[in-house]
């Protein structure tokens, strides 16, 4: 039995053995950063489809003009949570509302601290359904900041919308939705929020 | 013989290129140091037998508190807990490595290689089990108990566990670091290490299904790995992953989870195909029918397997269109699936069956890992998933689909196999009543869950309305009708592996009349170190020059 080819076989087996090793060690790294990479794809994917309720046009427009259709009546109503159930009271003023595409509107939400310390509040607002998402702009909102609350403060808080003419014929029914969370903590963190 | 190289690399020892190292060390560190693929391949085993007797025990704690409505041996906080860790320690603990186990035996001795590519990885990847699963298990002890909120992790709910949550995702990260290197290593191994003549398309569809089912672990544990690592830094260091109030989403965690569950899901069934691919064909004594459309099927499986995993989030409110994108793809994998009942079945037409434990255990296999397909394909359905979502239906589906589908093929696996490990056969008659007893006992736990999901009893509750007593009563009978037969299996193997009762290691090297492959071709039992000097593979999958001799060839 020759030594060298033998030796040569033996060691070029380990070298392909590591190479493919290597490489599937590549493939590990890359599918951990490819969860990561998930993150921002689903958020850019719910932006492209207005899917989950939330739209770059419902959360801000500035210059909205009025085209008031009185010939369409929708109604919006709506919902409110609060996450984790006590810390606030937290309801809309009116459950809901009649309206006509192309006007602007206001309503009032009414939040209750209930507890005897500061909280920091952030709503969440979500619209269903999911095709009427773009087609609620909103020139104000409470959502667009955080909300401080002192202890056991009462706070009136409007929401300034408008339903544009082009939302879909079958749409007659608009739902929006607020949940409130905690986010003292949050707000006490070195991040600064989003604008 | 390479004398030269074999200081340079403690690697090429472990090839046995000196005549001392031919058997096993003495004592505990011969397991604790071993890096032999059968060693570990037994400690694998052992491993996953013991993990599936502790979630069994858990499963019967959750089927007891379910015998009567109301609450009567634990408060709903620890059964959640058995819930969740029932099915951690089964899915983690008990298949995977189960199946870990069986390749860590079986493939080198198929393809003719003396071990696998990475021993001391090997090795390593073993030994992360039981230290991840002591930490796991040790949660029931902390203060605010295990972790309680499922084991599909959905914050916000899981991020509400106490102590046991980091403890939770470091265990999670272990086992999917053990499950990565084993599976680099099963595929290094295929790829690299053949004998010669055994090309791709030669392979036995257990080494096929193992490659496939290795390339599903390292595409998508890595997936897991980031979505735990996701919730950690949203508990403690502030980030808004999953966290609504920081402009997070709750349901993004729902993808990724699926995106790495759904792969899962096959990870515990590919294996499974495998190993019933190999015993139908021994016992009808006819070659495997269709083995170019078995490999497909499996392959073409893996790939669906990445783009349904909406389908188990019909209900949080996705759009039509992706409803009947993860509807119709959903079953489209009923289309390579029953290719491959269809060719089992086929393999068994005119075939001259007989039937010892392990065809029993494969043929009621592949008749109840079907009706676990069929209940699969109705929940697949987006407008009646409505329906069946979070309700015993579900509970039911799966369970078919891994108690008679993985466990059984598990099972069916040991007792085709254990005569080769350890030279002595099981004994048949003990087999037979194991073996009806655990079918009978399955159906009658789970196939009243059916009926009670379609009747609405939600899954993961412990108390339920009066309505759904008699179901639940056959149910739990039937559970620890189930379990208890499973001592009948832990005799028998202990039997084989000890000697028990008088038995002799007098197992031929075929074993069974109708076996071919290459691991029949060296003795019963399997000497410690097997094709260290490869064999030359012939047309029919059987060394050319075919003895035992490849053995011992020093």
């Amino acid at each position: 039995m020759a030594v060298e080819p033998e030796s040569s076989k033996v060691q070029s087996g380990r070298r392909t053995r590591r190479y493919t090793t290597g490489k599937l060690l590549l493939v590990v790294a890359g599918m951990f950063g490819f969860g990561f990479a998930l993150v921002p794809m689903y958020n850019a994917l719910c932006q492209l489809t207005n899917l989950n309720g939330k739209d770059k046009n419902m959360l801000v427009a500035s210059n909205v003009q009025e085209h008031e259709d009185v010939s369409r009546e929708v109604t919006v109503q709506f919902l409110t949570t609060v996450n984790g159930g006590r810390i606030w009271s937290f309801a809309a003023n009116q459950p809901q509302l009649k309206v006509h595409p192309g006007k602007l509107y206001t309503v009032m939400f009414t939040a209750k601290n209930q507890q005897d310390d500061a909280v920091v509040g952030q709503a969440v607002p979500s619209v269903v359904p999911w095709n009427a998402a773009k087609h609620l702009h909103k020139t104000e909102c409470f959502c667009f900041e955080r909300q401080p609350f002192a202890a056991n403060e009462e706070k009136q808080m409007p929401v300034r919308f408008m339903l544009d003419p082009e939302l879909p014929r079958d749409v007659d029914t608009v739902t929006l939705s607020y949940t409130f969370f905690d986010v003292t903590q949050l707000a006490q963190s070195a991040v600064k929020p989003k604008s | 013989m390479a004398h030269e190289h074999a200081h340079d690399d403690a690697h090429t020892h472990d090839h046995g290129h000196d005549d001392h190292a031919h058997g096993p060390d003495k004592g505990i560190m011969r397991w604790i140091k071993t890096t032999n693929h059968k060693d570990l391949g037994t400690l694998y085993l052992f491993f996953s037998f013991t993990m599936f007797f502790i979630g069994g025990l858990m499963s019967l704690v959750i089927r007891a508190e379910l015998f009567q409505p109301g609450l009567q041996f634990v408060d709903p906080e620890l059964f959640n807990q058995f819930t969740t860790m029932h099915a951690l320690v089964m899915i983690f603990g008990g298949v995977m490595p189960g199946f870990v186990g069986l390749a860590n035996w079986m493939v080198p001795m198929m393809i003719g290689c003396s071990d696998l590519a990475l021993p001391r990885v090997n090795n390593w990847g073993f030994w992360l089990l039981p230290f991840a699963f002591t930490m796991l298990l040790s949660t029931f002890f902390l203060p605010g108990g295990a972790p309680a909120g499922g084991w599909t992790i959905y914050p916000p709910l899981v991020l509400q566990t106490g102590n046991s949550f980091p403890i939770l995702i470091f265990a999670i990260h272990m086992m999917g670091i053990s499950s990565i290197t084993g599976a680099i290593n099963v595929v290094v191994t295929i790829l690299n290490m053949r004998a010669p003549g055994m090309t791709l398309l030669k392979m036995p569809l257990f080494v096929w299904t193992w490659l496939i089912t290795a390339y599903l672990l390292i595409a998508v544990m890595p997936v897991l790995a980031g979505a735990v690592t996701m919730l950690l830094t949203d508990k403690y260091f502030g980030t808004s992953f999953f966290n609504a109030a920081g402009g997070g989403d709750p349901v993004m965690f729902e993808h990724i989870f699926w995106f790495f569950g759904h792969p899962e899901v096959y990870i515990m069934i590919l294996p499974a195909f495998g190993i019933v691919s190999s015993i139908i064909p021994t016992f009808a004594r006819k070659p495997l029918f269709g083995y170019a459309s078995m490999v497909y099927a499996v392959a073409s499986i893996a790939f669906l397997s990445f783009i349904v995993w909406a389908h188990h989030m019909f209900t949080v409110g996705i759009p039509l269109a992706g409803e009947l994108f993860f509807m119709f793809s959903t079953m489209l994998i009923a289309v390579p699936t029953g290719v491959k009942v269809f060719n089992w079945i086929a393999t068994m037409w005119r075939g001259s069956l007989t039937y010892e434990t392990p065809m029993l255990f494969a043929i009621a296999f592949v008749f109840l890992f079907s009706i676990g397909g069929f209940s699969g394909l109705s929940l697949a359905l987006a407008p009646v998933d409505f329906q069946y979502h979070n309700t015993y239906f579900v509970v039911a589906h799966f369970h078919y689909v891994l108690v008679p589908g993985a466990v059984f093929s598990i099972i069916a696996a040991i007792y085709y196999w254990i005569p080769k490990w350890t030279g002595r056969m099981y004994n048949e008659t003990a087999g037979k009543w194991h073996f009806w007893l655990s079918a009978i006992f399955i159906n009658v736990t789970f196939f009243p869950q059916h009926f009670l999901g379609l009747a609405g009893m939600p899954r993961r509750i412990p108390d339920y309305a009066v309505q759904f007593t008699d179901f639940n009563m056959v149910s739990t009978v039937g559970a620890f009708g189930f379990f208890i037969a499973q001592f009948i299996f832990i005799g028998n193997v202990l039997a084989c592996c000890y000697g028990w009762f008088g038995r002799t290691r007098n197992a031929t090297a075929q074993v069974w009349e109708g076996a071919t492959g290459l691991e029949w071709s060296v003795p019963s039992p399997a000497p410690y170190h097997t094709f260290e000097d490869p064999p030359l593979v012939g047309d029919d999958g059987m060394p050319v020059h075919g003895n035992a001799a490849a053995a011992h060839a020093h």
